[in-house]
């Protein structure tokens, strides 16, 4: 580069710069800021998050930024670190297990809307979290190493020990949570004893859901707790159906993923509209694809054609989020004592 | 000795690492506690956490006895092949380990010996039906002795690496058979060095989490970590999270002190710093067995990484190097690796030099001991207060003063800095205990100091493991995920964070080839701790 260039780039350069700060100044001083607690998937560059944050953007004269945290549990963790004086407007990604949790600490206020259009299955309703995705938890398997998969929750528990299957632990993952309430809805007072007969299935049981799906792809294990939304990530972005979910007769048991505003929300107007939002079509017609999970109301187009093979539990499970809250510890210590046996 | 000048600087520099590590640890353990209200009075020692105690010291024994026992003969081997094609590369290989994110090394590990491995694949060829299983104790231990066995190994190289060549000379002169040699000239080396190795590799198996139960079948395999991490994340407990990481400093501090009374000061001597030359090197027994170990080596660590390497080539790399989420994940690897390692090293350095210089000559005044025992113990204990309580901690002291994200950096690097202490310190305080004990009288009566000593009489002998120590700190930081994780907000995002994100979205390619860049990057990191062992001629001092 020549001197002469060079100046002449460092100019256009401070140029550009200095329009960037008038323009963002001039923006912020315009518009309003939603702050939306998230956890980090939903914000990652496939995630919604953008698209989401675009979409609203456009209605609202306002903008959204997003603070991203591990999952679901670490929002909660972090709304409690931070009390009060937390800045999000909207904490979006808990899942209906720690709703009476979080509704315990006093930092949400009642949503106020109707919501008569979202459709969940279980009929999940609550005066201060709003769905806007679920999926159902399923054990997942490989069609080529697993010829007759598990037809119900017994026959997993009750099935051929050297097929094995990965879990996660309830003590520090959601699906291992959902699997323990799951074995707990079928089984209810026998779940115990269902859980030492599983425990010869169990290749090992990881600290969460990335262990297990990536030990289940290198094909170590058959069979491994997942969604029954999974097979669809495989189907639309990898063009196989190598993997599926193997539907139980008992039914399945759903994981809703729920949001709610602040009370401590500087623009409760805005967090109430970005609700209403979340439910309309515009936002779940994004959800499918990018966050992998079920719409819970009607989306601009029909859902791709991988959805229409997913296993569709004609059952639904979903204990109330207070008796899971109040028996947590409990049952995950059956859990422990049934799986510990030798 | 020295100029008091020089010696209050010595000790004020010292004193204040130590004084700021203390201080850092205790102000996020009092803020978790102020939040929480107090001391609460739940039960803490139930049968479960009984039961994972009993299993965290059952298996952390092993893997440590495993480790160091592995180690031995590896170091010996590689002390005793001084020069042989490709050296230098089986000790950057060793480094790499510690520098993989857990689950990186874990899956590698699955390729080789898992239920679909290369193994249990050549078994079943040769018609074998019992397949060997890694889920257990066994996958634990095994697990375990990948990441550490290396390090041990690394840190008695060294220290055998450290033996005057006179002793060499002795020894051949007086004819010693192989195992008097071990007996009067290497063991005394190791069994100083033993306590520290041993005690670095049980904290970091004590405190094993993600390897645990991933590897461990079931939660008859939990480790006090687990309890932690599921006190603080999933109950949000703070009093309970901190009630059972003290239970574990004070487990494991009770071990340290035993380990301890095995070691044995070794006996500095003066020596003209000629480099060693082996006269036990040319039978042809120890030749075979030399060759043995170290391809032992080279392949038991070598296959579950060569596997890592063979998944990240099947990934879409070229789409990964031109993605602009990944250039900015590895600029701040990079950057929070190499900030973590300057302050960890020039800490660990300030104090070992300071708790030398107080303890110095026959007579060292009580405080004096004092303050060197403190040194030893915060840097090997440090280890045991789990990131998500210092990070937790932090987090709440620093909210007062306006958005956290924007201090994030600075607490990572401090967390991974405070991390790496243990390890610099087994590589520094040995090294340095040598050099101050053939310099210190010799410098001092030629009144050299200050810079002047640094540049000329400290500093070409300490720069093999100060860079050592350097890239270890680096990689160690490099593969971390715990105290990023803590503060995750998306304008801090570091390479093992991006690859657990993206493993956690279905795309498991996408990880393999992060794995890959990772590794890479830590192999440059190694190149640069090895950078002191090119080129050293016969004869010079080294």
């Amino acid at each position: 580069m020549s001197k002469s260039s060079q100046l002449k780039f460092l100019s256009r350069l401070a140029l550009a710069a200095a329009a960037s700060l008038v323009f963002t100044t001039g923006a912020s001083a315009a518009d309003k800021t939603l702050t939306v607690y998230t956890y980090e998937s939903f914000i990652t560059e496939w995630g919604p998050g953008a698209k989401v944050a675009e979409a609203f953007e456009k209605t609202c004269e306002c903008k959204v930024t997003y603070v991203g945290v591990a999952d679901g549990v670490e929002l909660l963790t972090r709304l409690k670190l931070e009390g009060a004086a937390s800045k999000a407007d909207i904490v979006l990604g808990l899942d209906t297990n720690l709703v009476a949790e979080a509704k315990a600490t006093g930092f949400f206020a009642p949503h106020g809307i109707e919501a008569k259009d979202v459709k969940v299955p279980g009929d999940f309703t609550d005066d201060t979290f709003l769905p806007y995705d679920y999926g159902h938890f399923a054990v997942v398997y490989d069609t080529q190493t697993l010829k007759t998969p598990p037809k119900s929750l017994k026959d997993l528990v009750e099935g051929d020990p050297s097929q094995k299957i990965v879990i996660e632990d309830p003590r520090t993952s959601t699906p291992g949570l959902g699997l323990l309430l799951w074995v707990k809805a079928v089984y209810g007072d026998e779940a115990g004893a269902a859980w030492a007969k599983l425990k010869d299935r169990v290749l090992t049981v990881t600290p969460g859901w990335s262990e297990a799906y990536g030990l289940f792809t290198k094909g170590e294990a058959p069979m491994v707790l997942s969604y029954t939304t999974s097979p669809a990530y495989h189907m639309v972005a990898e063009n196989t159906d190598r993997y599926q979910a193997a539907e139980f007769s008992e039914g399945h048991y759903i994981q809703i993923e729920v949001a709610g505003m602040t009370k401590s929300a500087k623009e409760p107007e805005l967090a109430k509209q970005f609700l209403g939002f979340m439910t309309g079509p515009e936002f779940q017609s994004i959800i499918p694809t990018t966050n992998w999970m079920m719409p819970v109301a009607a989306t601009k187009e029909p859902l791709p054609e991988a959805f229409g093979k997913l296993v569709n539990p004609a059952k639904t499970f979903l204990l109330p989020s207070e008796d899971v809250a109040a028996n947590r510890k409990a049952w995950i210590d059956e859990w422990l004592a049934a799986m510990s046996k030798n | 000795m020295f100029a008091p000048a020089e010696n209050r600087i010595t000790i004020t520099a010292g004193t204040l690492s130590l004084g700021g590590i203390l201080l850092f640890v205790c102000l996020a353990v009092a803020a978790l506690l102020f939040q929480a209200g107090g001391f609460g009075n739940g039960v803490l020692f139930d049968a479960y956490i009984w039961r994972v105690t009993r299993f965290t010291l059952l298996q952390a024994s092993l893997s440590t006895l495993l480790s160091v026992l592995l180690a031995i003969p590896i170091a010996r081997a590689l002390a005793r092949r001084a020069r042989f094609p490709g050296r230098v590369w089986v000790l950057r290989l060793m480094a790499l380990p510690l520098g993989l994110p857990v689950l990186v090394g874990a899956l590698g590990l699955i390729e080789i010996w898992g239920r679909q491995g290369v193994l249990n694949t050549a078994l079943a060829g040769l018609g074998l039906q019992q397949p060997v299983s890694i889920y257990g104790l066994f996958g634990i231990l095994l697990a375990h002795v990948f990441f550490n066995m290396p390090l041990v190994a690394r840190l008695f190289l060294a220290g055998l690496e450290r033996i005057p060549s006179e002793y060499w000379r002795t020894a051949a002169n007086l004819g010693m058979p192989p195992a008097a040699l071990f007996r009067f000239v290497e063991w005394p080396i190791l069994r100083g060095l033993l306590p520290g190795a041993a005690g670095l590799v049980f904290m970091l198996c004590a405190t094993s989490f993600t390897l645990v139960l991933t590897l461990g079948g079931g939660p008859a395999a939990s480790t006090i970590e687990v309890a932690i991490y599921q006190a603080l994340r999933f109950d949000f407990d703070p009093q309970r999270a901190i009630a059972l990481s003290a239970l574990q400093i004070v487990m494991t501090g009770a071990l340290l002190l035993v380990l301890a009374r095995v070691a044995t000061e070794p006996a500095q001597s003066v020596t003209g710093g000629r480099a060693s030359m082996r006269y036990d090197a040319d039978t042809g027994l120890s030749r075979l067995s030399d060759t043995g170990w170290i391809l032992f080596a080279l392949v038991f660590i070598g296959a579950p990484l060569t596997a890592v390497v063979g998944s990240g080539l099947r990934a879409d790399l070229a789409k990964l190097a031109g993605d602009p989420t990944v250039h900015r994940a590895l600029i701040t690897s990079i950057a929070i690796a190499v900030g973590s390692a300057l302050l960890c090293v020039g800490i660990a350095a300030a104090m070992i030099r300071a708790a030398g210089t107080v303890t110095a000559g026959r007579h060292a005044p009580t405080l004096a001991r004092f303050f060197a025992g403190a040194v030893t113990a915060s840097t090997s204990l440090v280890l045991l207060v789990p990131p998500v309580v210092l990070g937790a901690g932090w987090f709440l002291l620093l909210r007062p003063f306006g958005d956290v994200a924007r201090f994030a950096p600075a607490i990572v690097v401090a967390i991974n800095g405070l991390m790496a202490l243990p390890f610099v310190h087994r590589i520094l305080a040995p090294a340095m205990a040598t050099h101050a004990a053939r310099t210190d009288r010799l410098t001092a009566s030629l009144g050299i100091r200050g810079l002047h000593r640094l540049r000329w009489i400290d500093l070409p002998p300490l720069k093999k493991p100060l860079l050592m120590a350097f890239s270890f700190a680096m990689a160690l930081s490099l593969g971390d995920l715990g105290a990023v994780a803590l503060f995750g907000s998306q304008d801090m995002i570091t390479l093992p964070w991006l690859l657990y994100s993206r493993m956690g979205s279905y795309r498991t390619a996408d990880a393999a080839g992060l794995a890959l860049f990772l590794g890479l990057l830590c192999l440059i990191f190694t190149m640069l701790g090895t950078a002191g062992d090119r080129r050293v001629p016969e004869g010079r001092n080294t």
